[in-house]
Parts: structure tokens; sequence; C-alpha cells
């Protein structure tokens, strides 16, 4: 057995931008020559006349750094246990199906005869996607959450305009606790946007929703449970309120891990929900996509989706377009290698899996609630609440920022000194103070939880001892802790080499005028 | 049985956690839940599969029954193009370190964050811009968010588009403009010129005007041609205080000038063609970029990393720039709204670039020109085949069969039992180009393979 903590460092390589790399002349790859040399064949004025500065590097070099970058990023190397985005184990298996010419180097616009296999996939996974959900019919379009959210608002237009209720219909009512993607695609389709304050229950009150809902009620967009693990019981009533007023229901369900298997959402009500399959079905996350965000709705609304819908027929699958619905929210069927790898993640699992990995997240976040709250500093998010969280809970470093001046930020970077991903703090707005929130999920083992909490102890403990070594951290990473000074300021940002060396020119301009001045 | 991908689902450590945490049934812990919320019936999907063999073996057969771009000969284009993927490009896409992080911290996924300055950098050397944003969903998505920013700048309700855009995009830019009974941003279709398939400048002069925050065209425009008169359509938008948003294939930039020469104000285009296989379109990605100018950087919905200092002197991080006007940032009150979007892909086409330097994309525009026009030439001699604008076009050109007296989807049919892809079939959506069909001719086209399409082109229309 190792001693605590294990010896870690990230590899650091001091490596140079690609930009700074290379020397005239040198190749990376040579693409073919043309058939037959030809004469200038586009218009004059249209040339380019200035090659672009890019970097000529060789082929093994280009290898090396991007091998080297590789390194110098934790990903999933570590531990993760990012709250809200279910970090869990990417079966390596879906990589390889997805790298197949058949998938790989399928066309979009090829006939639906030469891709069968691949609508097969499609389609059966919709059904599965239906079964667990109750939902009619799933598209994945989307290709993330947030476009999942932004689907659902433009279904939700459709749908009232089709009634010619849209212009009475304004309003999309969400909740403090709903991730921010859902009041802002409600506000870039067009509709205003009610935030629902969090009460004392830990969501708010069935009164707070009858104050706001009404014949101006457009969709509720809301998902349960919430990001502090507390489900809300009193949603069938939302549910009816809305729907009693003319309103569409959605349900976001990105913290689907914890009641899969448990609850449907259409039993519940909604007409609508989000899966995602980078979080709950398997795909790996990309360091933010391609991803999916697989929506699904009832009968009722599925006139309003954006085409093609993937229908089986006697003679085969085909894609049809739906002509009554949005259009596209985003070109094509979606990321289909997420969709193919979350089928065979979900072929894997089976109900039996997909239930027992609900308990499992459940199971383990309630294991380390018990041992987080033993460690001095950590407080609970809403903690008058008693009954059981859910997959993940919020804390609080509240009381142990007062006492050292430590904050939640710098706990998180010190952690990674010890191979551990930063954690998740809160979306905006922030309820409670210095928060953090950790979920285990069903992939990963109890050793990595118990290590989790074990550095999370180790790094507060340091935070009384040596505030500074902590405020200062990290110090085994790649490199030290940003100065985001910068990062905001005009002058001085730059999203680019070549911004930045136009603005660095400058400064050194203005410092050598300086010291000429003085 | 334990499962393979959860290490808990043995009884030993479930045993433990539940002692730990004080139940004996895991169902104690979901007492939240009321009982009517439960699910009614239990959830009928099959027992899980442990073994990873088997798996695979069955998502192999369904996926060994599409017929691909690899074994077939492929002609397809408009929106998703088939390029060469450089090996490294794939060794880079499927490191673990980058196919899984989440989120982490400048110090700790530094490599990532490098990666993705390096994206930004390249690219705003293709496109003569200095401010890029990190990738969209697509392209239809880069330019509806373009579109929007615009609106915000100007306080206008009106894009101009042109005629010849890809239906599938401007699907997209319309949800985009979508808003209160019916657009809260009226996309207007400027015509364009029947005789060269580039904008008609009389039509967009009469629709360019006080209302119009943006007037968008692409070059090479959907049907392949390339907008000679860009410079004078970014001029007439300037004249009526309009913003030019240019739309390109960045494959296309070493060997046509970046949108900054002739006055965009807002490039935007696809990410796919640099390095990213065509995934049955799931490959497709979108940016924008801007000069380095705070009205515009301010409008930005996306994320984007910026180069900064660190606490150690002279050591570099990249950290994210005007985060706070995302809608992680500030909710209903950010610019549109972000989120997972195409970050993995943004690595690949950083690599992509690095290996292509100035000198690959030189050559492969080059090539790209020279075999869509040898393709072009000979598909012309195939008897009633014409290609409508035999020149002034860039990898993609209008094929005509109307006077073969056989619509494309025949033509198509037949092309497809030799093996062939043909060009996508726009008689549905572009019934004044006739029986038209989109062919896409790039770098990984040979001499034999244009041989194969004619031959069976003349095949097929003297059957």
């Amino acid at each position: 057995m190792n001693s605590f903590p294990r010896r870690y460092h990230a590899a650091v390589w001091d490596e140079p931008l690609i930009m700074e790399q290379g020397a005239p002349g040198r190749r990376g790859t040579v693409p073919p020559g043309p058939i037959e040399a030809a004469g200038d064949l586009l218009p004059e004025g249209m040339r380019r006349t200035t090659p672009p500065a890019l970097p000529e590097v060789a082929e093994p070099d280009v290898l090396r750094h991007y091998l080297r970058l590789s390194q110098q990023t934790m990903g999933m190397i570590g531990i993760s246990l990012f709250g809200t985005c279910t970090m869990k184990y990417n079966p390596r298996v879906g990589e390889l199906l997805a790298a197949r010419d058949q998938l790989a180097e399928i066309h979009p616009h090829q006939d639906d005869a030469a891709i069968q296999g691949l609508l097969e996939i499609v389609h059966e996974f919709d059904l599965m996607l239906r079964e667990l959900s109750g939902m009619g019919r799933f598209i994945f379009q989307a290709g993330g959450g947030a476009a999942a959210a932004y689907v659902h608002a433009c279904v939700t237009r459709a749908y009232h305009e089709s009634r010619g209720e849209l212009a009475q219909r304004r309003d999309v009512i969400t909740t403090a606790q709903a991730h921010p993607c859902n009041p802002a695609t409600a506000a870039a389709a067009g509709f205003n946007v009610i935030t629902l304050p969090v009460e004392r229950d830990g969501y708010p009150s069935l009164d707070a929703l009858r104050a706001v809902v009404g014949d101006g009620t457009a969709s509720l967009m809301i998902n349960n449970p919430d990001d502090m693990g507390i489900y809300n019981p009193h949603i069938k009533e939302w549910v009816d309120l809305v729907h009693e007023a003319g309103g569409l229901c959605f349900y976001d369900h990105a913290n689907f891990n914890g009641v899969m298997g448990r609850i449907r959402a259409a039993e519940l009500g909604f007409d609508a929900c989000m899966f995602m399959l980078h979080k709950t079905f398997g795909a790996p996350k990309g360091g933010g996509g391609p991803a999916v965000g697989a929506y699904g709705c009832t009968p009722e609304l599925e006139p309003f989706l954006p085409g093609p819908l993937v229908v089986r027929t006697d003679s085969g699958y085909e894609r049809r377009e739906n002509e009554a619905g949005v259009g596209r929210v985003r070109e094509f069927l979606g990321n289909l290698p997420q969709v193919v790898k979350a089928y065979s993640w979900t072929l894997a699992m089976g109900a039996d899996g997909i239930r027992e990995a609900a308990d499992i997240s459940v199971l383990a976040n309630n294991y380390m609630e018990t041992r987080l709250l033993a460690i001095p500093g950590v407080t609970k998010s809403f903690d008058h609440l008693t009954a059981r969280r859910l997959e993940m809970t919020r804390y609080s470093l509240g009381e142990y920022t007062e006492e050292t001046g430590v904050t939640a930020v710098d706990v998180q970077n010190r952690m990674t000194d010890y191979g551990v991903d930063a954690f998740w703090l809160s979306h905006e707005p922030w309820i409670v103070p210095e928060p953090f929130t950790p979920e285990a999920g069903e992939g990963w083992s109890k050793e990595d939880i118990d290590y989790w909490i074990d550095v999370l102890a180790h790094v507060m403990e340091e935070g009384r001892t040596d505030p500074e070594l902590v405020r200062s951290a990290p110090h085994n990473q790649v490199v030290a802790q940003i100065d985001t000074a910068s990062l905001d300021d005009p002058a001085r940002w730059a999203t680019t080499w070549r911004a930045y060396r136009r603005k660095n020119e400058r400064e050194n301009e203005r410092q050598n005028e300086r010291e000429v001045t003085a | 049985m334990a499962h393979p991908y959860m290490p808990n689902s043995t009884p030993d450590a479930r045993a433990a956690m539940m002692r730990a945490a004080g139940v004996t049934d895991v169902d104690e812990l979901f007492e939240q839940i009321p009982a009517d919320h439960l699910a009614a019936e239990p959830i009928a999907l099959g027992d899980g599969v442990r073994a990873e063999a088997s798996v695979r073996r069955h998502v192999r057969r369904l996926l060994d029954r599409n017929d691909s771009c690899a074994e077939n000969l492929n002609f397809l284009g408009a929106g998703c193009w088939q390029h060469y993927v450089p090996a490294v490009c794939d060794e880079i896409a499927s490191r673990s370190e980058f196919l899984t992080p989440v989120w982490g911290t400048p110090s700790s996924d530094h490599g990532r964050n490098q990666a993705w300055f390096e994206y930004a950098s390249q690219l705003g050397e293709l496109v003569g811009m200095d401010f890029v944003g990190l990738p969209v969903y697509s392209w239809g998505a880069a330019a509806g968010h373009a579109i929007r920013m615009a609106a915000r700048m100007t306080g206008r309700r009106e894009v101009v588009v042109p005629a010849t855009l890809d239906p599938e995009r401007l699907a997209v830019i319309r949800t985009y403009c979508g808003g209160e009974g019916g657009e809260a941003i009226a996309v207007v279709v400027a015509r364009h010129d029947p005789d060269t398939g580039r904008l008609d400048l009389a039509d967009l002069e009469a629709k360019v005007g006080d209302a119009t925050a943006a007037v968008y065209l692409e070059t090479p425009n959907h049907l392949g041609v390339v907008e000679a008169d860009a410079a004078a359509v970014a001029r007439l938008a300037r004249g009526h205080g309009a913003e030019t948003i240019v739309g390109v294939d960045p494959i296309s930039l070493g060997v046509l000038k970046p949108p900054s020469e002739y006055g965009a104000d807002i490039t935007v285009g696809t990410t796919q063609p640099l390095g990213v296989h065509m995934n049955a379109g799931g490959g497709v990605g979108g940016f924008i970029a801007t000069r380095d100018e705070e009205r515009y950087a301010r409008e930005y919905p996306t994320l984007q990393v910026s180069l900064a200092d660190t606490r150690v002197p002279g050591e570099r991080a990249f950290g994210m720039t005007l985060f706070h006007q995302t809608s992680y940032g500030s909710r209903e009150e950010g610019n549109d709204w972000t989120g997972n979007s195409v970050y993995l892909w943004t690595v690949v086409n950083a690599v992509y670039m690095a290996l292509m330097g100035p000198r690959g994309f030189a050559d492969i525009g080059a090539t790209i020109a020279a075999n869509s026009a040898y393709a072009a030439r000979r598909i012309g001699t195939v008897p009633g085949v014409s290609v409508r604008w035999p020149s002034g076009f860039f990898k993609e050109f209008v094929v005509d069969f109307t006077a073969t007296g056989r619509t494309v989807a025949q033509v198509n049919a037949a092309l497809r039992a030799r093996g062939i892809f043909g060009g996508k079939d726009l008689s549905a959506d572009f019934p004044e180009l006739g029986q038209a069909a989109l062919y896409c001719v790039t770098e990984i086209h040979t001499a034999d393979d244009i041989t194969a399409l004619v031959s069976a082109l003349h095949e097929v229309v003297a059957a």
C-alpha cells in the first residue's frame, strides 16, 4: 500500500506554440497533385496573393507536439467527479466501432438504401429512449444539451404558432436551479424568461408558480432533481398547472443518472424531455463535444420536430421530412457517432445495468456525503432538509473560507496537484457560498471516491496551516495559476497568435518609449 | 456478476457503502421520489450484454450493412465533403486525454487549451482575422449566430442572403432568425444571375437598405461558383451601414483570398474539411471570426481562449476571455447561448492546419481547382450532359442532365448500381436549374475515378 498522498506531477514540456515551431520548406503532409496541370482557374480578383502565416513543420514534429499537448491534459486520466456532467467511463469499443469506414466515411446525402444499418441503429436507439422516457419519438440533431433546449424553444414556438397563440404566449418559466441553457435558449427563441427563485424546501413553491402561470405561458423548462440532489415532489402538480394554462412542459434530464429506470418523463406528464448521450449514455465529452442532446416528445408535438425523421417502413428505414416542423436546428441527422456509442453502451448495460447504475450512483453519493460532512468546514446546501439526496449533493465551503480565507476555487486548484480533476462549483447564480458539487456516478470505484475525499480533506488542512500554499496553487501542474487580469481587457486579450503579437509589439514599443523618455 | 463498466457493482463495494451511509436497502435512498412518480411498468429493455465481443459483433454487423464512400466512388458534397484525413489527425483524435475531458482548469488541461488557441490562431491566418471564437455546432449555426450578432450591433432586423444558399443551411439560419410571430430577423433572399451563378448585384442593391443588419454571402457559393464580385457586395453593404458576413470553406483559402481582403466584417464557415471525417454528417462544425474590435468581440456567443500570463514570470496559460457575456455567465442576458460544441474536432483542426502549412493549403487548393475543372470538362463530353457554369468554380459544380431525358434520381440510381454515388440532386430545391446535380471533386479523386464516372454516365444516358 502506498502512503498518502500518492506522488503526482503533471507532464511539463514547456511546449512552444506550433506557430513558433518549424522551418521554411518543411512539410507535414503533401496532398496529391492535380490530375493534370491547369492554369489560373479562379477569378483573378479573388486569388490569394499572400500565403497564410501557418507553421511549416514536418509530420513527426507535428505528431509529437500534439502528443505532448495531450500529456499536458488531465482529462479523465485522473479522478473526475465533476457534478452535473456525470463523468462516467466511455467504453473504448464505441470508439473502435465509430472509427470504421461504415460510419466515418458515410456521407449524409447518401441514399437511404445505402445506410440501412445506420438508420436501424438510429431507430432502435430511439426506441430505447422511448422505453426509458415514455415519449413518442426522439431526434438526435441537437449537438448538445443546450441545443436540445433550443429545439424545445423552437418546437414551443411552432406549436403555439400553429394554434394562433404565439403572440399571446410569451413566457417561458424556469427556476434558478435550472441549467443556464434553459433560460438562454428560450430568450434566443424570442421568449420572455421568468425565473422562479428557490425557496426553503429547495425548490420554488407551487404558489410561486401559480402566481406567474397563465394564458401568457408558453412553456415550463425545468430539471429534476436539481444540482443539489433535491427532487421536487410536486412536479406533477407543476405540470398540471402549466397544462391547465395551455403551456408545454419540458424536462431537462441532465440529471437523469440517479433516476434512470425509476421514472418516466411522459408518465409525470411532461410533453418533451432531453437526454445527454455524452453524459448519461457513456459517449465521451471530447472536452466539449461533439455531443448529442437527444430530444424526445409526445406524439402531439411530433409534427413540430425538426426533420428529417427516421421511420421504419415495410421496405426498410428511411429519412422523412417533417413538413410542419421547425426545419433544422443543425444540418443533417446529428452527431451519429455519439448515437452509435450510446446505443452500444445501452446494449451493454441493459435494463438491469441501467437500474444498477442509478442505484450505485445514488448510493455512492450518499456514501460520499457521510464522509464529506465529517470533514470540518464542509457543509451541505439546504442542510435542514433531511431526506437523502440523489446522485449528487451540493456542498459549501463558506464557513471554511470565512475561517481561512481560502476559497472553493483555491481548493479546486490545489486538488489538481494530486491528480484530481477540478470539481464542479455551481452554475450561475450561486445560491450557496463557495459551492462545490461532486458526482460519483457508477464509473468510479470506491477506492477512487475515497481518494478524492482524502485529497479534499488534506487540501483543506493545508489551507489551515499554510493558506498561501493553497491560494497560490497549483504547484504540480503543467503551468502555474493563470493571471486572469488580461482576459477581459481589450488591450490585452488575444484569442489568436496574430492578435497577441500585435498587442505585445505595441506594448514593447511603449515600453521602449518609456525607457527612452526616462 | 459485476459489470465491467461499474467498479462498484460488487456485493462488497455496495455493502461497504451501504453500511457507511446507514441504509440496509438501496431503495431507502430514493425516499424523495413519491411512490406515484415511479415508473408504472419496469423498463422493458433486454438484460445487459457484459461481453464486449458480443456488443462489438452486433453493432459491427449493423454498420457493415452501410455502403461507405471508402469502397464506393463518391461525388457528394453539399455541406459535408470527402477529403483525405491524415493519419496523425486520427491518432490525436483518439488520445484519451483529448477524448475525455469535460472542463478542467487552465493549469491542468493546459495542453487542450493550447491546442484550442492554436486552432483559433491558424484559422485566423487562413481567414485573415485576429479574433476567433471556439467553434459552434455547424456552418449553419455559425451563420445564424453571426447574423444575430449583426442584428444586435446594428439594431436592425433584416438579413439578405443569396438564393443559391444550401437549403439545409438556410433552414438552420431561418430557425436562428426566428422569433415572435415568424421571424425576429427577416430573411430576404437575393437572386443570383442565371448566366454566371453569382449574386445578382442589381437585385442585391434593390434589397439592401436601412433595415439591413447584414448581407450574408458565401464564396464559393453552395453551387460551387466563386463570387467574383464579393468586394462590390461588401461595399454595397457598408454603404448602407450593414455588416458583411462571408461564409467560406477554409480548404479553399490557400488559393482564394481571405475574406478580410475583400471587406468581410464577420467570417463564418465549416471546420469539417480540416481533418474531420464526414461521420454521416456528424463531423460538421462551424467557426466565427472577426477583427479584434470590441464592437464584435462583445457580441460573441461562444467561448474562446486567450493567451495569458501565469504567476510564474514568462510562463503562458490559456484562459476563457469574455466568459461573462455567455449564457454560462449571464443566463438569458448573455449573447444567445453556448454549451457543448465540437471541441474535440477543434484539436483535430489544429493538427490538420499544422500538417498542411502554407504550402499544403496552396497545393490542395490548386489540386481541387484543377481536378474539379478536369472532371467538369470530361463530364461535359457525355451526350446530353452539360456543366451549367463551366468556369470560375471551386470543388463543386452543377451538372445538368435535362437534355438526357432522365431525372437525376434515375441517373443516380443507375450510378449506384455501378458503385458510384452521383452528385447531390438539386432538382427539388433548385427547379430552375432543371434536372441538375451538384458534383464534388476533391484531392482524393484520380484520373481513373473520373474515367470510371464518365464511362458509367455514357452507359447510363445511352441505356
